[in-house]
């Protein structure tokens, strides 16, 4: 997304509340930084996320999204995380072939345990995001003000 | 239209460090819906609730936005005080600027930039919340217990002394746990078992406690307040309710080289065996892996012999079902395997031991009934060295050993150390240790004891090597304050093994959806201020499956457990959720999609009299969720093709709006 | 810490891949090692001595070369410090600064002796004239 004439990478990163979250919380308590690129917004498991709802963010100028659970077999509802695994890979290689290149795509799993994981992940994952330049693809015009 | 207030925290400095909240609270004004905008010091505080309460008042408020720490931290805090004020507690939503914002951003800038756009998704959001009242479910007034260590026996009689039952699920054939195994306890010395066996006998006897002894949980369905448990009852081929625990068919068998599990194979027992003489329930149980009977037919000794008639060799795994209202996780811990340290010389000699055989052999109930002698001759040792953290503190290898400090090894060695110079002041007794670690009441005043009563020599080093050499352990060791090598010719060598939690936590773990640290710990709902539930409601913690401990925090832990039980057994209806599923029945087209990916058989479908735009009438198949089962997941609402299937409090349209205000 | 030190120990950590900050101090190292006896600094105390910049000492000590490369210290260190690749580096840090660890063709009539093989003579004019 341009920001005052400079390209910025947006990413909005989905993460369910029992791991993810309170991993990222964590990353905070230990004060790991990354980028402030990374919106996070909370959903209750990670199966909750609507395709619907990355494509929105894609059409409205995100340049990444990333979606985090917990870890297979560790799910809070037992097996959201399932759901969310494919469900993902089914989105994502539909968003390939429409041009969206996977890399700014990604499922991860994030522990509440594992803070560093959450603040390694994001960094890595802006700066993939940032090498691949704006999302010009999924971007709908009408939104742009 | 809502009318929203939003109240930035400053959180001292942790929030006001790095985002200008003058800045947030301003930009938010603007935003649609909210009318009030301010900010405060500590938004937590008597002062920062009064302050919302009274906005709301004179604001005629509808919707609440509060930026500051996680929703995980004060969610229900601002929630109460909405509520106070007259709002339904689920118009607040919370914008976590503190653990997501300003605590990993430096800048000021940024800092600032990120606040509002969290700010702003979070007024987004509220735009579209609705009041929500949570539904009610009856609580089962009955516990579970999953292990009967020290940690369960003092959960269960405590909840059990509140009037509520209790069942303990035990997987060895009799409870105590690993404490029944020890000789003596620090700090204060008294006998283990002197101390544990009363308590022992009073679950026995306790009205309100059964005992599932030699016994497993093998599913676990249903959520807080309403869980349905499987048990498998193992076999023991012995009739618990006829036999009295004579121990007549112990001695009869003919099976004499079992090894014994509970002296850790340092001596045998029989194919039938009663653990030890206080074991509860005394029961007999037979090992079907080394009875003759139960192998090929030949021998039934043990039948002839009881007088009782409990022997039954037809006997087959039970699975019982029982409901409950809460669960507590008290599976213990157990040593880590000794064969990754060669260094050691483990599995080469039987006189490098670890400090759980070293209490068998010193416990007047083991193996050479208390006299401390070498386990490969039964000569009495002369030189002893005691290694410490061996696998603790140990981050080079995770196959090795573990990372963390398992706490109790400082102690139980200078236990160790103190009580064998006091029975046998002939001994030397050296201990190698990396930092002693003694914080807790009375315990360094015990571990100087060690050194300056007791003469026990205590060296700043490691032990690097042990290598059996004729009947000697030559023993090569740093003492890094002389700075000098040391070998020393020991007869004996006790390692302090680092403890892990029993295998049997994990898949317990995915049986409750209670989470697990990295190391296999039970993870606590919050570190500091919930230690002793998971973040799964209805699921607590006692001992030392949450992290290791020493008897007396995990007597203290099994208590506050047992408090939050019973605290929730008292109430007699537990208000839900709200956040869950519901279907929009104008919408639903019956297709089942949903019912299929619902993890908890919440949604049924149900035929439903619709009026047709021309005044007919017809019927449909519906979706129909039940509240008192769904637990908000959302995974039906991504499978429904048709979008009837929605989920309060976190709505699509919620979320889009969030996404909308994020990326704006 | 001047900064030629610190030149001298960044290049230690560098080129040894070892973080001596990971060091619990527990003395393992100094215990498993056979060469203990011949050593005038051990293995904890070389982890140390990089740490805190005492690195003169070092440079000039005979520990240098009598550390065996055994790599025991590494195997059994409980949190991977890997004190033989700094002694190695440190070892490295010596040869480096003699620069060429060789003689000149002056040095080498100082060396003969009756045993050496005529051989051995032209060869070293050979190596040590180049």
């Amino acid at each position: 997304m341009q920001i005052n004439g400079e390209y910025k990478p947006l990413i909005v990163a989905f993460c369910c509340n029992w791991c993810s979250y309170a991993g990222a919380d964590l990353a905070g308590n230990n004060r790991l930084n990354y980028p402030d690129n990374v919106k996070i917004i909370k959903v209750p498991c990670s199966c909750r996320v609507n395709p619907m709802f990355i494509l929105r963010a894609f059409q409205r100028g995100a340049d990444g999204v990333i979606l985090c659970g917990c870890h297979p077999g560790d799910c809070h509802y037992t097996s959201g995380n399932y759901f969310t695994r494919r469900r993902m890979s089914l989105l994502f290689s539909m968003l390939n072939f429409l041009g969206i290149e996977k890399e700014r795509t990604r499922v991860e799993w994030v522990s509440a345990a594992e803070g560093a994981k959450f603040a390694a992940t994001m960094n890595e994952f802006t700066e993939t995001v940032a090498a691949l330049g704006e999302n010009k693809r999924l971007e709908d015009l009408r939104c742009k003000r | 239209m809502q009318r929203i207030g939003v109240f930035v925290c400053w959180c001292g400095s942790n929030i006001a460090g790095t985002v200008d909240v003058q800045a947030v609270s301003d930009a938010l004004a603007n935003e649609p819906g909210v009318v009030f905008s301010t900010n405060y010091q500590y938004m937590c505080s008597q002062a920062g609730q009064d302050m919302i309460q009274n906005a709301i008042r004179e604001h005629n408020l509808t919707g609440i936005v509060v930026c500051s720490c996680s929703p995980r931290m004060h969610e229900a805090t601002f929630r109460k005080t909405a509520q106070g004020a007259g709002i339904n507690p689920y118009m607040v939503e919370i914008a976590n600027i503190r653990e997501q914002c300003s605590w990993v951003h430096k800048d000021m800038e940024i800092g600032t930039e990120k606040a509002i756009i969290l700010g702003k998704a979070a007024v987004a959001k509220v735009n579209l919340n609705a009041p929500l009242t949570p539904g009610e479910s009856p609580v089962t007034k009955r516990a579970l217990v999953i292990g009967g260590g020290i940690a369960g026996i003092q959960t269960a009689l405590d909840i059990a002394d509140a009037g509520f039952p209790v069942d303990i699920v035990e997987t060895k054939p009799t409870i105590g746990g690993k404490m029944a195994q020890l000789d003596k306890t620090f700090p204060t010395l008294d006998c283990a078992a002197c101390i544990l066996t009363p308590k022992m006998v009073d679950v026995a006897q306790h009205e309100n406690i059964r005992i599932f002894s030699y016994s497993e949980v093998t599913e676990v369905n249903g959520f807080v307040g309403n869980f349905t448990v499987k048990i498998k009852k193992k076999a023991r081929f012995v009739d618990e309710t006829k036999c009295t625990g004579c121990g007549e068919c112990t001695e009869k068998c003919p099976m004499k080289k079992v090894p014994n599990e509970f002296n850790l194979g340092m001596d045998n027992r029989r194919a039938i065996y009663i653990p030890f003489a206080q074991a509860v329930p005394k029961v007999a149980t037979i090992d079907a892996d080394h009875c003759n009977m139960l192998k090929n037919g030949k021998c039934g000794l043990c039948a002839k012999v009881c007088a009782a008639g409990a022997i039954d060799y037809t006997q087959k795994d039970e699975i019982i079902e029982e409901k409950y209202g809460a669960i507590v996780a008290a599976t213990g811990f157990n040593p880590i395997s000794m064969d990754k340290f060669d260094e050691y010389a483990y599995n080469q000699s039987k006189d490098v031991i670890t400090s759980l055989e070293f209490e068998r052999l010193t416990n007047a109930a083991g193996p050479s009934a208390g006299k401390l002698v070498r386990p490969s001759d039964g000569k009495h040792p002369h030189t002893i060295v005691f290694v410490q953290c061996v696998g603790s503190r140990c981050a080079a290898c995770a196959e090795k050993g573990k990372e963390y400090c398992s706490k109790i090894c400082c102690m139980y060695t200078a236990k160790h150390a103190m009580l064998t110079r006091d029975k046998y002041p002939d001994t030397e007794v050296y201990v190698f240790y990396i930092d002693v670690r003694t914080p807790g009441k009375s315990f360094d005043e015990f571990y100087r004891r060690a050194v300056e009563e007791y003469g026990v020599h205590y060296i700043k080093g490691m032990v690097g090597k042990v290598a059996p050499q004729g009947d000697k352990l030559k023993v090569q060791a740093s003492d890094l304050l002389a700075n000098k090598q040391l070998h020393i010719d020991a007869d004996l060598v006790v390692l302090a093994a680092a403890i892990e939690p029993d295998q049997s936590a994990r898949p317990l773990a995915t049986m409750l959806t209670a989470s697990m640290d990295t190391n296999d710990f039970f993870t606590e709902a919050h570190p500091k201020l919930r230690p002793v539930e998971s973040p799964t409601a209805g699921v607590f913690l006692s001992g030392a499956c949450q992290g290791p401990k020493d008897i007396p925090e995990t007597v203290s832990q099994a208590g506050a457990a047992a408090a939050k039980v019973i605290g929730l057994l008292a109430k007699d209806k537990l208000k839900g959720n709200p956040c869950i599923a519901s279907s929009n029945e104008l919408m639903c087209n019956g297709c089942s999609s949903c019912e299929r990916v619902c993890p908890y058989g919440a949604i049924t479908y149900v035929d439903k009299e619709f009026r047709m735009p021309d005044r007919t009438t017809k019927i449909r198949r519906v979706a129909s969720v039940n509240e008192a089962v769904c637990q908000g997941c959302g995974a039906c609402t991504v499978a429904c093709p048709s979008g009837a299937m929605d989920l309060r409090g976190f709505a699509n349209k919620q979320i889009m709006a969030e996404v909308d205000a994020i990326c704006k | 810490m001047n900064n030629h030190v610190k030149h001298l120990q960044d290049e230690i950590i560098r080129s040894s891949g070892v973080n001596p900050k990971k060091c619990m101090r527990c003395g393992k190292c100094t215990a498993t090692c056979p060469a203990f006896d011949e050593m005038e600094y051990h293995p904890h105390q070389f982890v140390n001595m990089v740490e805190t910049g005492d690195i003169e000492p070092l440079l000039q000590s005979e520990s240098l070369y009598q550390c065996l490369s055994c790599f025991a210290c590494i195997d059994r260190c409980p949190r991977g410090v890997e004190p033989a690749k700094l002694v190695e580096a440190v070892r490295l840090q010596v040869i480096r600064k003699q620069g060429a660890n060789h003689m000149t063709a002056n040095d080498v009539p100082d060396k003969l002796n009756e045993d050496l093989p005529q051989q051995a003579i032209v060869s070293a004019f050979r190596k040590y004239t180049k």
